[in-house]
């Protein structure tokens, strides 16, 4: 049995937003019945051009259901650049966490998103150069080189957890292991996370990691708390970022910053990171 | 909460009879049944006791049981040990819907440079025996096919299939995990050589398998180590699991008439008001040669891993061939095999029966599946299309719908 989180149940067994925006603005159409999961998300503009009313219908697993609840709950509201900013991540931290085998769902519920917001602004879906890599569920390179790229992945078998490319047949695994070599580079896997001790990091690697760090360690659950976080700057071992959400004006927002988001940085980064709060 | 436990070809309920047979084994009946003593000697005549009883669940020799610890064991000890008698030969006959005991040996024979035949099978779960008869050379060294599958409870006609392998001279293996306790089975009459059998799916514990090695049949032991099993499988004797078997087979021979009558009425009870009751659902595999407890059903445009979590949540127990289930992203192997479109693979469940099951426990699923079914359905993006009968877009179809599997 999968080990699902509290909110991924009550998302599951209550979904909010089910069903179709009549007269929707946008429409966003991803994934197939051969594929197992598919979701159809219909959004409505405000006069303010927010997102006023986001619905779903899915054919899917309780992850892929619960997924695609959690999405159309955190974009009303927001703007279509906003929207436009959420990550598969954001999904998966709304829920308090997926199973990694589950992640594709967030991924979906992503895609579904930049489907709808495109076919609002009238674009064609994705028209751009691309090639199906995994023929079994029709991904592309674009697909799995984003995936790999917003999540950090580094094996095949993430890539497949991600977003299900190379889980039929496998013939494809050679392509997706190029590409992850294409994106990493040749010598370089990131992502191994802890630097080895005495590792001197260049500037550009510094703040490649802290944001990397931040990216995936830290905002996903201060942002299931309501807050947010932004990297303003970094001088030397100085990391400074400004709260934002219920953080800004949260009073235990200082023991946030050095309890959790410098040990967290400490832990990823380097021992000498100190973390410093920018006010608006 | 009431408990619907409807997945018995996982794995089945301990009868209380089993339990209480093996308690004194594991407290003071401790010897050693190899020892000289006479404390050691006490557990060895039980053993023969339960190694007859098992024996006689199958009408074979005590002699031709070897226990094990598992199915699993069991496969893997027929397929290697038979390979490794016939060192000249490198070719093996399977089928494309074994249980994965066998299915991933073959997958490491290949490797190994052996030639693997996966026998495939029909919309309805059949094997086609010309496909079997072509697929036999000077080089084969070993048949192996699936009694009775897990998923679909489709029974083979293993029989005819034993007749058409020994008029090649060639040895036969069976998993019969599935068939054992709930069809009769009669060694005396029959033409397997090898069969692999699970205490744990007839109401004996985990942990503890048989195969049965027909007399004169060429064995290399997988398990090397002490004269146990007559040399044929090394390892101190599991007794009180042993002893529990014996007590299971006792008991599958008294209740096989019960699998066979009330099970099945009960079972066709299931099948007939579900299909009735809910709508686009269809049965998997052939219902005229099943076994008498399975029902295999397809509930389109929905996802078994969402039904299943439903159903539990009503105390409901029963299995899915949904890619979901398993983390491989692809619906089972054996509805594949079949053919079964994927607007009903991805939603298939399994129920499958013991005779502990009761009419109360088929009336709570009657009462229950279909509105977990139609709320899924309605959630579902395809259902509302599909109902007012306008086509699926070809984007939410699935780009490669006519990919298959290549390997």
């Amino acid at each position: 049995m999968w080990e699902y989180t509290d909110k991924v149940k009550d998302h599951f067994l209550n979904p909010r937003n089910v069903g179709e925006v009549e007269n929707a603005d946008g429409v966003g159409e991803v994934g197939s019945l051969a594929c197992g999961d598919a979701l159809r998300l219909t959004f409505k503009l405000d006069e303010n051009k927010r997102i006023k009313e986001a619905k779903f219908k899915t054919f899917g697993c309780a992850s892929a259901i619960a997924s695609s609840s959690a999405l159309t709950e955190i974009v009303k509201g927001m703007t279509l650049e906003e929207a436009e900013k959420v990550t598969n991540q954001d999904i998966a931290g709304y829920l308090g966490g997926l199973p990694e085998e589950k992640m594709h769902c967030s991924v979906m519920g992503r895609e579904a998103l930049e489907a709808a917001i495109a076919n609002y602004r009238g674009e064609e879906q994705k028209k751009q150069e691309f090639e199906i890599v995994c023929k079994c569920f029709g991904i592309t390179d674009k697909e799995i080189e984003r995936a790999i790229r917003e999540n950090n992945l580094t094996t095949r078998e993430q890539v497949t957890h991600y977003t299900k490319a190379g889980g039929g047949c496998q013939a494809c695994h050679p392509k997706i292991e190029a590409i992850l070599e294409k994106v990493w580079g040749r010598e370089k896997k990131p992502a191994a996370p802890v630097p080895p001790p005495g590792r001197k990091l260049t500037n550009l690697q510094k703040i490649r990691l802290v944001e990397e760090t931040l990216q995936r360690e830290i905002i996903p659950p201060m942002r299931a708390d309501g807050g947010d976080l932004e990297l303003v700057d970094i001088d030397g071992n100085t990391v400074y970022v400004a709260l934002r959400g219920t953080c800004s004006f949260c009073p235990s927002s200082e023991f946030t910053l050095k309890k959790y988001v410098e040990s967290k940085l400490r832990e990823f980064v380097g021992p000498d990171i100190v973390v410093k709060e920018v006010k608006p | 909460m009431r408990t619907v436990y409807l997945d018995n070809n996982a794995t089945t309920r301990v009868a209380p009879e089993v339990v209480e047979a093996m308690l004194p084994y594991f407290s003071e009946l401790y010897g050693n049944p190899s020892s000289m003593h006479f404390f050691g000697g006490q557990v060895a005549r039980k053993i023969a006791e339960a190694r007859e009883r098992v024996a006689a669940l199958l009408n074979a020799d005590p002699s031709e049981i070897v226990f094990t610890s598992c199915g699993t064991e069991s496969d893997n000890a027929a397929i290697r040990g038979t390979l490794e008698s016939y060192p000249e030969k490198n070719h093996v006959i399977t089928t494309r819907v074994e249980h994965p005991a066998v299915l991933n040996v073959g997958q490491y024979l290949r490797a190994r440079g052996y030639r693997v035949t996966e026998l495939g099978v029909d919309r309805m779960g059949r094997l086609d025996l010309d496909e079997l008869r072509d697929a036999i050379d000077e080089q084969t060294a070993l048949v192996t096919i699936l009694y009775a599958n897990n998923e679909t409870g489709v029974i083979f006609p293993i029989e005819e299939i034993g007749e058409i392998v020994k008029a090649r001279g060639i040895p036969f293996h069976t998993d019969a995990v599935q068939a054992v306790g709930k069809i009769p089975l009669d060694m005396a009459k029959s033409h397997i050589d090898l069969m692999s059998l699970s205490g744990h799916k007839l109401h004996a514990p985990k942990g503890i398998g048989v195969l049965y090695i027909r007399k004169g049949t060429k064995f290399s032991p997988f398990f090397i180590g002490g004269h146990q099993e007559g040399g044929r499988r090394g390892g101190t004797e599991n007794v009180p699991s042993i002893i529990g078997l014996g007590k299971a087979a006792e008991l599958a021979i008294e209740h096989m008439d019960e699998e066979n009558g009330r099970v099945r009425a009960l079972r066709d009870r299931l099948e007939k008001e579900l299909l009735d009751r809910i709508p686009n659902t269809l049965v998997n595999g052939d219902r005229d040669n099943r076994l008498p407890n399975t029902c295999s059903l397809s509930f389109e445009y929905v996802e078994g891993e969402s039904i299943l979590l439903l159903m539990s949540d009503q105390g409901i127990c029963a299995s899915s061939g949904s890619a979901c289930t398993s983390g491989s992203l692809e619906p089972s192997h054996v509805l594949r095999a079949m053919g079964v479109p994927f607007t009903a693979a991805h939603g298939s469940i399994r129920f499958s029966l013991s005779i502990y099951n009761t009419d109360e426990d088929i009336d709570w699923v009657i009462e229950k599946l279909p509105a977990i079914v139609e709320r899924l359905r309605d959630i579902s993006p395809f259902w509302k299309d599909y109902k007012e009968g306008k086509p699926i877009s070809s984007l939410m179809a699935g780009i490669h719908p006519e990919h298959t599997r290549h390997r």
